[in-house]
């Protein structure tokens, strides 16, 4: 079973990348860019019986860090 | 007094600490892989060094915060054991959860590697008893991600319970409330950026970080 795993900043924490691709935009002309956030794409392939405590274990325990960190699990 | 420092793929201060705990206990502390289950009865400090471990892949100390060795590490902090970690190993032990918030990329951008100066916090903590609070001390700092992050309710309570153990005393890396460096709720956990281990001796450039050792051995030392 093939897994996206998304991992994005909560909001209200500052994303230094994120603004600074928001700004690489804007200095290439391209205008009305309000705000870029930048995250993690994480491709699993595992058990087809992989039950979904399992997985949002994962997510909880290393993949994406809970104090900064929200994360989406999407199903292939 | 015994101390043990913990190595993993990738540390690259774990010698610099280690010639540091030698200098200001007289004993050359155990290097633990970062495999080993077991760290060594009878140790007064476990040092997390900085570095980056495993190459700060997902994000910076997250690897290394699962291996087996940190296991050992949470249990005997539970038990009140003094663990400090520097650097990556301030990362490491917020991945861990032995200490709150998270630290991420620089404000700006940049790694920033130069000599900064710390105010030192209000803490009844052993690590920062050999200096007093409000004390100005010059230290190094090394990294790129050190922007110290927590929500506001948190913020608030390590200010409240007297956890913050430094803050820069000038702009650094965008921390929030320019902490530098903070204890755990018992006093017996250290995390900090800056780079102690590097001024110990004149020829480094100064021996402000020295106090910080022996102000720890004048505490728990045997």
């Amino acid at each position: 079973m093939k897994l996206r795993i998304v991992v994005t900043l909560k909001n209200g924490v500052l994303d230094p990348q994120g603004k600074a691709i928001e700004h690489a935009l804007g200095s290439l002309g391209f205008a009305g860019v309000a705000g870029a956030r930048v995250g993690k794409l994480i491709e699993l392939d595992v058990a087809d019986d992989t039950d979904d405590a399992t997985i949002d274990a994962m997510c909880r325990k290393l993949l994406a860090n809970t104090v900064i960190e929200n994360y989406r699990i999407e199903r292939a | 007094m015994k101390t043990a420092v913990i190595v993993f793929p990738g540390s690259n201060c774990d010698r610099d600490i280690a010639v540091a705990l030698e200098a200001v206990t007289g004993t050359a502390p155990t290097m633990v892989w970062h495999r080993d289950a077991d760290l060594p009865a009878d140790i007064g400090l476990v040092a997390v060094p900085g570095g980056f471990s495993y190459g700060d892949y997902l994000r910076s100390g997250a690897i290394a915060a699962r291996s087996p060795v940190m296991r050992a590490v949470v249990d005997a902090a539970g038990r009140g054991l003094p663990v400090l970690g520097i650097c990556n190993g301030f990362q490491i032990l917020t991945e861990a959860g032995l200490l709150p918030g998270a630290l991420m990329r620089n404000r700006g951008l940049s790694f920033v590697c130069r000599d900064v100066a710390l105010t030192v916090g209000e803490t009844s903590s052993p690590f920062t008893a050999g200096y007093r609070s409000g004390d100005t001390i010059r230290v190094p700092v090394a990294h790129h991600d050190g922007n110290y992050v927590a929500d506001d309710a948190t913020l608030d309570r390590i200010e409240g319970e007297g956890q913050v153990a430094f803050r820069y005393a000038e702009p650094v890396n965008g921390s929030a409330r320019e902490i530098a460096g903070l204890v755990n709720a018992g006093g017996n956990v250290l995390g900090m950026m800056p780079h102690p281990e590097r001024r110990i001796e004149a020829a480094h450039g100064g021996r402000d970080g020295r106090a910080l050792f022996e102000g720890l051995l004048s505490k728990v030392g045997a």
